[in-house]
């Protein structure tokens, strides 16, 4: 797997999720940190198009060999697309967490909500 | 170490059942029919069509297919098995024949109970010595496991709640806990709130206390816990948890440690499970089957399942339905009577001497083991997580190995499989970073807990030079490393019959 | 120093030196005063094994087996012969003693044994998923009914009386704690009543719980259950025998959501109620829902054919408070006779013991319903059990009979007061029509007898 890194231009949240902010829109995923604990991933069970994510709230599971774990959304919206190449090929989500590995994107529902996340010194920072 | 030579049993390649069956072949062959034929027996829309895809194949090559799989397994009447929490104890053969008696194994469950005397007996009187043993009057036998034990215990306490008056939402669990535990508390209707652990090993007091509340139902623990540590405060916390009126659970996983020194009922708890599968040897079948009965204060006795075995003034024994508080039953007829037999023949075989005897003997190979493992060439890699004298079992952390050798302690564990062993239980508990936790028990000679430590050793030496080796191991196991997460991802749960 | 343990004297003295203490005692020093039991338990003496094997032969002469009457007891688990392969391959020691086969790479033996029951189940059943084995019938049913609450927060359970009693009650038992309803269904002439299942059903239920053949004895007819209840978005759980799966159309054929049911008959003892198994099999989109261990298939680093636990993270030790159940001990023992069992049996065995135990059944129902006092129950079409009505006390007719060595079969009216005069009369391949027979003639012996004895009102009372 691909060394630790957190890219400056996403924001963060304390469980350990990324969100990537275009405008109204925001593609979200799970960092580096969370992949490695949980191991390689072996299934991801989707929300449906449509459902809405709130602010510190799970939206999905996400399944590794030896845990399942809870995603949790940092922003709060409506989902407007999901993966669908993970239900292929799950392991791109430690493979490249913030690339082909992204989970959902959703339309925000409260921009203002970018501001509690943490930039990437900072969540780094947390981890130690 | 080269992983191109294969042993004979690797060379044989996984073939199952299914895939031996050639049609016409048979091994079973149906009486005669001696009744007229009633073609109206059964009306065709009831009727299978295609009959089941079942192999068809002889005895002898039945026999060969299972013997054959067999072999591919290591066993506790082959080797140490050193699981902690999981008491691999000797199966005494007798037991096996006391089962096989046909007044046991052929009797119905439904029998009337003059007619089965014998066996109400035996359950009446394995109810009085684990009711001894355990130091709480009142004992069903019914649940099957030790988790079903759990349930009935949650079960119970809600049902002691209610009758009350009072309606609880919430168990607290230790974080060291089984998983049962937690898992058991969602299915009982609660919410499950975590406890820390402190720096000896024991339950946060602080955390405890401030948890306590009225709302709470239970607080469930195990002692000594799946630390192998006495939890010296067990006494004040049943008290605290009783002036807030909660039940005090008992997982009895671990009472392989105390028998005839110390005894839950004594220590404050209301409800304890007991795993005879554990403790009181029923051999362990690859998974199954066991049974978890429990034992209960006078308080929790009225709601106790539904049949308890009773005696007569008269000396006759009996089923009693008749119990109105009672939850009801958690499953059906009177339990896994197989493995009551055994158990009872264990205590009658050993006695009060004998069982103490194997709680004292259990501490001893623990704590021997323990300090083999902390010599000069181990301890440093593999130190144990709380510094102090054990109980039944121990719990190392391989942290130092993976930073010293860059071996985890699932390496250590596959390399202990081609020295002959069964490894010890990895990465559980939880709160110890790469845990392996160990519990000889007391049917160990001194010479075989001797072996593991130097096979341990060994194996950390080797690690030293060329930790690659043990990252690669087994190499002499049936097959090697399996793909774990490829299962996961694409579940092939069956064989393809087509 | 006991049979089983190997610490001498030398030993204990060596090794407590290396620990560094000077006693055992000094070994439970941290046991607190107040918790030390400080007096031997009050248990007798051990004993040598051949007194404990001399005593517990003793308590299992005083119990009447299957050996010592002609029974026709059923009613959940039924006297089918078990071949001695079963016993011969289950008393390995390669099977009976390893644990849970936490490290696959050495058992193979044991995930390769559960891989082929999951197979066995699931062809059986028509369902694609099978887990490998939950306790026993009546907490498999409660455990479809915790995935059911899990699945959809409804809040009703329709169970018919139909349902093995013990089913039922342990459903009701287990979901204490779950803020469901469970409500009864009654039965019409025998079975589900239909038009009570039309009137119950609405949004609000999670579940539908039937039984195929019922307790009584008799075929449902799912096609006409099933539809309804799924059509309501409710999941159906069917618990089934078997045995009477060679002749039965299979639970898979009527789109039923869950299969469970008691596995004794599988190659299992009857062992005074236990142990044997529970099955469970499930349509594909539960897999990752089911309760209980599965094994599934895979390869080594060397691409060897391989099994190993899989989706271990619904388990208990992973998930824990989100398991998918507690479940951990299992049966897995009990499994490996049903596997072998079965294939003892074959495709066409399978066939062959349905059709024999259908036409016997038959035999007797006739054979029965013509010995004056005794009625049939209901008419439905029968696999291997039937139930009548006695025109005389069923105790006293019960006694009169096992005095003469027969055991008749189970009075229903322990557990339904409307069948307070039902008999419930189970046949297997080894009730021979000449054992059919001679029930006819004990049942109808008995009949009389305890009807000039006794009248028929104080039955009731």
């Amino acid at each position: 797997m691909a060394d630790a890194s957190y890219p400056d231009d996403l924001k963060y949240h304390a469980e350990h999720d990324w969100a990537r902010v275009d405008g109204e829109t925001a593609t979200l995923g799970i960092t580096w940190y969370a992949q490695d604990q949980l191991g390689e991933v072996v299934f991801f069970d989707p929300p449906q198009v449509g459902a809405t994510t709130s602010k510190d709230q799970g939206y999905a599971e996400i399944e590794s060999v030896k845990a399942v774990s809870d995603v949790v959304s940092p922003l709060s919206g409506e989902i407007v697309e999901v993966n669908e190449a993970l239900s292929e090929a799950p392991e791109k989500v430690n493979e490249d967490p913030y690339g082909d590995g992204w989970l959902v994107k959703i339309r925000l529902s409260d921009v203002a909500e970018v501001d509690d996340l943490m930039d990437a010194s900072t969540y780094e920072g947390s981890l130690s | 170490m080269s992983a191109a030579v294969e042993i004979p049993l690797q060379r044989d390649r996984a073939v199952t059942i299914f895939e031996k069956s050639r049609e016409g072949r048979r091994a079973f062959v149906a009486p005669e029919l001696d009744v007229p034929v009633d073609e109206d027996a059964l009306p065709e829309r009831f009727r299978r069509r295609e009959p089941p895809r079942l192999p068809e194949i002889s005895e002898p090559e039945i026999v060969r297919h299972y013997n054959g799989i067999s072999k591919r397994n290591f066993d506790l009447d082959t080797g140490f098995y050193p699981l902690g929490s999981c008491t691999m104890k000797h199966n005494p053969k007798l037991h096996e024949r006391v089962a096989a008696l046909p007044g046991n194994a052929r009797l119905h469950p439904l029998q009337a109970p003059e007619r089965a005397q014998g066996a109400l007996e035996i359950m009446w009187e394995l109810q009085r010595a684990l009711a001894e043993i355990a130091g709480l009057p009142h004992v069903s036998l019914q649940p099957s496991a030790g988790s079903h034990g759990e349930l009935a215990g949650v079960l119970l306490t809600r049902a002691y709640h209610e009758a009350r008056g009072e309606s609880r939402h919430k168990v607290l669990t230790p974080d060291t806990a089984h998983g049962t535990n937690p898992a058991t508390v969602t299915m009982g209707g609660y919410e499950v709130v975590k406890l820390g652990t402190d720096e000896h090993g024991g339950v946060d007091m602080d955390d405890l206390r401030a948890n306590l509340d009225d709302d709470v139902a239970s607080l469930m623990l195990t002692n000594p816990n799946t630390l192998g540590v006495f939890d010296t405060n067990i006494q004040e916390i049943a008290r605290l948890v009783h002036e807030v009126g909660a039940t005090l659970y008992y997982d009895g996983a671990n009472l392989n440690a105390v028998m005839g020194r110390a005894r839950p009922g004594d220590m404050g708890f209301d409800i304890v499970h007991y795993n005879l599968h554990k403790t009181f040897t029923q051999p362990h079948g690859g998974g199954g089957p066991g049974a978890g009965p429990i034992a209960v204060s006078d308080r929790i006795e009225p709601f106790l399942p539904r049949p308890q075995v009773v005696r007569h003034p008269d000396g006759a024994f009996d089923l009693d339905f008749d119990r109105p508080q009672s939850i009801g039953r958690l499953r059906g007829f009177q339990g896994n009577y197989g493995v009551f037999v055994r158990s009872y023949a264990y205590i009658l075989s050993l006695g009060a001497d004998g069982l103490q005897e194997a709680s004292e003997t259990a501490v001893l190979n623990a704590n021997y083991l323990l300090a083999r493992l902390k010599d000069k060439g181990i301890g440093e890699h593999l130190p144990v997580a709380f510094d102090r004298l054990c109980m039944h079992e121990f719990v190392l952390s391989g942290a130092p190995m993976k930073r010293n050798l860059g071996l985890r302690t699932l390496d250590l564990a596959k390399r202990l499989l081609d020295h002959g062993f069964h490894p010890p239980t990895v990465y559980f508990p939880l709160l110890v970073d790469e845990a392996l936790l160990v519990e000889p028990t007391e049917t160990e000679t001194r010479e075989t807990l001797d072996a593991f430590a130097d096979a341990i050793a060994d194996i950390l030496r080797e690690s030293a030079d060329d930790p690659e080796i043990a990252r690669n191991a087994p190499y002499s196991t049936p097959v090697r490393r399996l793909d774990e997460a490829g299962a996961a991802k694409r579940p092939v749960i069956r064989q393809p019959l087509d | 120093m006991s049979r089983y343990t190997s610490a001498t004297d030398a030993d204990r003295a060596a090794m407590l030196e290396r620990i560094g203490v000077d006693s055992i005692d000094a070994l439970f020093a941290e046991l607190p005063e107040g918790v030390r039991l400080g007096r031997p338990l009050d248990l007798p003496a051990g004993r040598p094994e051949q007194e404990v094997y001399a005593h517990l032969r003793g308590l299992a002469a005083r119990n009447v087996s299957t050996d010592d009457e002609l029974s026709f007891l059923g009613a959940g688990m039924y006297d089918h012969y078990v071949p001695s392969l079963v016993d011969s391959i289950t008393s390995r020691s390669e099977f009976l003693t390893p644990y849970t086969p936490y490290q696959p790479e050495v058992s193979q033996g044991t995930l390769q044994l559960m891989f082929e029951y999951q197979t066995a189940i699931s062809e059986l059943t028509g369902l694609p998923v099978s887990n490998a084995t939950l306790y026993e019938g009546p907490s498999a049913l409660g455990a479809a009914g915790f995935l059911a609450r899990q699945h959809h927060r409804r809040t009703r359970f329709l169970i018919s009386r139909g349902v093995h009693p013990h089913a039922r009650e342990t459903l009701r038992t287990m979901s204490l704690g779950w803020g469901i309803e469970v409500e009864e269904l009654p039965l019409a002439d025998g079975v589900t009543d239909a038009g009570a299942l039309a009137e119950a059903l609405g949004d609000g239920v999670s579940a539908v719980f039937l039984a195929q053949p019922n307790f009584l004895g008799a075929v449902e007819d799912l096609e006409a259950l099933v539809a309804p209840a799924r059509a309501a978005g409710a999941l159906a759980v069917v618990s089934c025998d078997p045995m009477t799966l060679g002749v039965l159309r299979p639970p898979g054929d009527f789109d039923v959501d869950i299969a469970v049911g008691e596995g004794q008959p599988l190659g299992n003892r009857l062992d005074y109620g236990g142990p044997s198994f529970g099955f469970f099999a499930a349509q594909q989109a539960f897999l990752r829902r089911i309760p209980g261990r599965i094994a599934g298939e895979t390869t080594d680093i060397d691409g060897r054919r391989g099994f190993v636990l899989t989706l271990q993270t619904r388990e208990q030790h992973i998930r824990r408070e989100r398991a998918t159940s507690n479940i951990t001990t299992a049966q897995t023992l009990n499994a490996l006779a049903a596997v072998i069992y079965l294939s003892w049996l074959g495709r066409r065995g399978m066939v062959e013991i349905g059709e024999l135990m259908l036409q016997r059944t038959a035999y007797a129902r006739r054979a029965l319903a013509g010995v004056e006092g005794v009625e049939l129950l209901h008419e439905q079409p029968v696999v291997r059990e039937f139930a009548v009505r006695l025109e005389a006390d069923v105790a006293g007719v019960i006694e009169r009979c096992a005095a003469q060595g027969v055991n008749p079969g189970y009075p229903l009216g322990a557990d339904y007061d409307e069948f307070g005069d039902g008999l419930l009369v189970a046949i297997t391949e080894q009730r021979t029509k000449g054992d059919i027979d001679r029930l006819a003639s004990v049942l109808g012996d008995a009949v009389a007898a305890e009807r000039r004895a006794r009248r028929p009102e104080q039955v009731h009372a």
